[in-house]
């Protein structure tokens, strides 16, 4: 049977859109078989590698892997752990041992992360249809005290870091502002002064709104290089 | 071809058009005008589900509220659920659970939240038109897309997208919602209101899959432009 592709790399897809025919071809993420057909299950780009082909979506909730650096807001203190939001559709728990910190035992544990702290942990296990568990134990693992959080779209993380955080290290430079991204799209910028976070935040806007575009490092090279000419009214 | 009250032929679809990103909290959102029905539709999840009881182990639960607007009718309408607007969240959650997969996220809950705007005659079509778009914006995985459209018997004939004005003809026209899949061409909501004989319904079926395609080709349009032309959400 003649197998062949439908569409091209790259190209934007719908959920239902047929993008290969015939057996030759596997069915990856965000993708499903049909018969002898491969169709789309997710609104986003194409990824043909030899024979695999994937979507990848451009929009969508967090889905948590192990291992990532995630951003998250404590919202509820429990006897035994912290319960973090970190944009997921399930929630987060940092528990007791995993914390840095030595917890003596019937402390009040919102004198170390109280609610509304914004944490940068690391996810450690993920449990299917329940939630994710934390840590805080590791290098820049920490709570992130002042600043500003910015949301993006998870998909285009790897974007504002860049090739080996090409792009990231781009915006630490020209701003000197200390950033962390999480891989759950939350971004967390601390400048000396709020002109520093602003510009630094502009930048990784403009990054989010133009993932797709090509030259986007020269680009923000440009935006940061003219210093202090985009702040209007900040 | 004879044609109708406002000049269209009897299997043309009042002027369309949509747009994606209206509702900016909402991780997805979609609105769909038909003629002078405008619906508008925000998707919130998957997310977690409360109360805990209501929490299903093996899937995701779709949540689907359908309201009007008090003013989307020239008479003012009471706000808040009503009988009404029960049933049509009810066949909405109906018509999309067949395509969203909702195996990936159990114990979750995705709420979809659709608001007539303003009515005229379709407005669950134009509901689940739009709320089919918000769902893809959302990034939630589905099978396929679904459209629908509002086919009916005004006096002897057999047409498509009815208005409000047709639907209320002396002779009492019969309305009949349809929804389909874009892929397996699947009818996921079929409503009759009045009175047809087999042949008639075929044929109303026939000219609905007609009427659904160009939606999906709209759908489609919509959906691919965010993102390919760099335009904001």
């Amino acid at each position: 049977m003649d197998s062949k592709m439908l569409v091209e790399d790259r190209d934007i897809v719908i959920p239902g859109e047929v993008l290969a025919c015939g057996m030759d071809f596997l069915p990856g993420n965000g993708t499903y078989r049909e018969q002898d057909k491969i169709l789309a299950s997710q609104l986003g780009l194409v990824s043909v590698n030899n024979r695999f082909v994937k979507v990848i979506a451009l929009t969508g909730k967090y889905s948590a892997v192990e291992g990532d650096l995630v951003i998250g807001k404590v919202c509820d203190v429990t006897i035994g752990a912290w319960l973090v939001d970190i944009g997921g559709a399930y929630g987060a728990a940092l528990a007791l041992r995993e914390t840095p910190e030595f917890i003596e035992r019937g402390s009040d544990l919102t004198r170390y992360y109280d609610f509304g702290d914004i944490i940068i942990a690391k996810v450690v296990n993920v449990i299917k249809g329940k939630g994710v568990d934390l840590t805080m134990k590791g290098p820049g693992l920490r709570k992130a005290n002042g600043g500003r959080i910015l949301e993006v779209t998870p998909s285009k993380v790897p974007r504002i870091i860049g090739k080996q955080g090409s792009m990231i290290s781009l915006i630490k430079e020209k701003t000197s502002c200390m950033i962390v991204v999480g891989q759950n799209g939350k971004v967390w910028i601390k400048g000396e002064n709020t002109e520093d976070e602003v510009r630094a935040a502009e930048a990784v806007l403009k990054i989010e709104q133009e993932s797709h575009v090509d030259g986007l490092t020269e680009k923000i090279n440009e935006l940061l290089s003219k210093g202090g000419k985009n702040d209007k009214q900040s | 071809m004879t044609s109708r009250v406002d000049g269209r032929k009897i299997d043309e679809l009042r002027k369309m058009s949509a747009r994606i990103g209206v509702v900016k909290r909402a991780d997805g959102s979609a609105m769909f005008q038909i003629g002078d029905t405008i619906a508008f539709a925000a998707v919130y999840g998957p997310r977690e589900l409360h109360p805990r009881f209501l929490q299903n182990p093996e899937k995701a639960m779709l949540r689907c509220h359908y309201d009007m607007a008090s003013f989307s009718v020239s008479e003012r309408k009471k706000p808040g659920p009503s009988r009404r607007s029960v049933e049509i969240s009810l066949v909405t959650e109906k018509a999309l659970s067949s395509v969203v997969d909702l195996k990936l996220y159990p114990n979750a809950v995705i709420d979809v939240f659709i608001q007539i705007i303003q009515a005229n005659a379709g407005t669950r079509c134009a509901g689940i038109t739009a709320a089919a778009m918000a769902l893809a914006h959302a990034g939630v995985p589905m099978r396929e897309m679904v459209a629908a459209v509002s086919v009916g018997k005004v006096g002897k004939e057999i047409v498509l997208d009815l208005t409000k004005e047709e639907e209320d003809e002396e002779t009492g026209a019969t309305d009949i919602p349809v929804a389909m899949t874009s892929y397996n061409k699947g009818i996921t909501l079929l409503q009759l209101d009045g009175e047809v004989n087999k042949k008639e319904l075929i044929e109303a079926l026939k000219l609905a899959g007609k009427g659904c395609e160009e939606i999906f080709k709209l759908q489609e349009r919509v959906l691919k432009e965010v993102y390919s032309g760099g335009k904001n959400e």
